[in-house]
């Protein structure tokens, strides 16, 4: 078994009183804690390694051009279990389509990365922030222009 | 004219200035040292790793909303803080730092007063200033504040008994009341090698009248919320709170005249090694705290009367007699 980091008072020596020993052995545990680093992260200025698989906002890539590459299907937002992508599309004449509206609502999103499986493009996929904050719940309601921006400020 | 005013007049703002810069510091030294003995990094952000920690505390308490509750006893809740300030404060003025020195011509004595039962003066102001805590608790017209003040009177009651006795060693090897002649009566051996027990008493009991984790009693946070302050905001907590750390500052350095020499020590200047041992004391102080839970209430009972009690006399009469023997 491994040795164990906690000190054992035995009833029968509290009760003979004999509790000097432990006290010191738990002044020299704590002096040793005393000259080691701290486990802490010091988290705005560093955090902790995520997994590469972690799934955090939505963002809409781009093409070479600068265009979106999403041609507004709609396969993502049928296959959302949570239904927080809503997307209207447009076409014209002899172009290809695209989203007029996507709206991702992230307060809905279970962050499943479904709708990234999904898309036959690889227009969206998910990053890896997860520390958002904002004021209103609105804002959380992320349209194009936000998407396309997310991890790239 | 200069003699009489001027110089004690300095005196008063240097010594009290320093303590005072040492005792705030000593909150923000508490904070960081528990943090590290628990494996985390304590104060970080308000300046250089929380170096300006206590200046925000004291800005933040200063702005903080002043509540006096509806039932509490107006006067005494007013009074009460200003008591135990005022008492800890007090005790800085009969503390020897250091040797007398030499500024253009005139001699200093580095102390504010040196009267002649100056360990006397400590212990009865130290016990008065226990009133602050005792009527704070009282007058808050809150139970749990009434039940720490209860149990801070108990513990200071009993504790002062065995520290008192502890002392009386002291004044007998030394033969003397006052805190200059002790220190000087230890220039070649140290009390703390001529009487361990007392020094064991001593430190024991001055935890517990400090009100220290394992000794906290008056305030055991999980039993009593917060105990005698809870109902204090604002400044007034805070000058608890510094009252607290000021008593703490007067222990350690009443530790370090008593039992560990005073200002004596080679190589540096007798100040360099008052302030280097009451660090130490008050380092030892918080160690104590990171490392043991809190007593129960009947344990810490029966620590003091069945046994401090007991030894701190034996040793005044082994000290009587060894005195009486071989001197």
């Amino acid at each position: 078994m491994e040795k164990s980091e906690i000190i054992v008072v035995s009833k029968n020596r509290a009760e003979k009183g004999s509790y000097v020993k432990p006290i010191l052995q738990g002044l020299g545990y704590t002096l040793s804690n005393f000259f080691k680093k701290p486990v802490t992260v010091q988290y705005p200025d560093e955090e902790t390694k995520r997994s590469q698989r972690w799934r955090g906002l939505h963002k809409l890539n781009l093409d070479e051009k600068g265009e979106l590459k999403c041609v507004a299907c709609g396969l993502c937002a049928a296959i959302c279990p949570s239904q927080a992508i809503s997307l209207v599309p447009y076409e014209e004449e002899g172009q290809t389509r695209y989203p007029k509206k996507f709206v991702v609502d992230e307060l809905r999103c279970i962050f499943c990365g479904f709708c990234q499986e999904a898309c036959p493009k690889g227009a969206i996929s998910l990053t890896q922030i997860y520390d958002y904050v904002d004021y209103c719940r609105k804002d959380f309601e992320f349209d194009i222009e936000k998407l396309k921006t997310t991890g790239r400020m | 004219m200069g003699d009489l005013f001027i110089i004690p007049v300095i005196k008063l703002l240097v010594i009290f200035g320093v303590c005072l810069g040492f005792i705030t510091y000593t909150t923000w030294l508490e904070r960081k040292a528990l943090g590290h003995f628990q494996l985390r990094y304590g104060p970080m952000r308000v300046g250089f790793h929380g170096l300006l920690q206590p200046i925000a505390d004291g800005v933040k308490n200063i702005f903080k909303e002043e509540v006096v509750p509806e039932n509490a006893d107006k006067a005494v809740f007013i009074l009460a803080p200003i008591i135990s300030i005022s008492m800890a404060v007090i005790l800085l003025a009969v503390i020897p730092f250091g040797d007398p020195i030499t500024i253009f011509g005139k001699k200093i004595t580095l102390y504010i007063a040196n009267p002649s039962i100056g360990i006397l003066f400590i212990l009865a102001f130290a016990s008065i200033g226990s009133y602050g805590t005792i009527l704070g608790g009282w007058s808050s017209g809150n139970k749990y504040g009434y039940m720490g003040g209860l149990r801070a009177s108990a513990m200071i009651l009993s504790y002062e008994l065995s520290m008192a006795f502890a002392v009386i060693s002291i004044i007998m090897v030394s033969g003397s009341f006052s805190l200059v002649d002790m220190v000087a009566a230890q220039h070649s051996v140290w009390n703390i090698v001529r009487e361990p027990v007392a020094f064991v008493v001593f430190f024991i009991s001055g935890i517990a009248e400090l009100n220290r984790i394992p000794f906290d009693m008056p305030e055991a946070e999980s039993e009593l919320c917060c105990g005698y302050n809870i109902e204090y905001s604002s400044m007034k907590f805070a000058l608890f709170f510094l009252a607290e750390y000021t008593h703490m500052f007067v222990f350690a350095s009443l530790v370090t005249t008593l039992f560990l020499g005073g200002w004596h020590g080679p190589l540096l200047p007798g100040v360099v090694w008052f302030f280097l041992k009451t660090f130490l004391i008050i380092f030892l102080c918080i160690w104590i705290r990171a490392t043991i839970p809190r007593l129960r209430y009947d344990k810490i009972m029966k620590l003091e009367w069945k046994f401090l009690l007991p030894v701190a006399i034996a040793n005044v009469i082994v000290t009587g007699l060894v005195m009486a023997i071989f001197v």
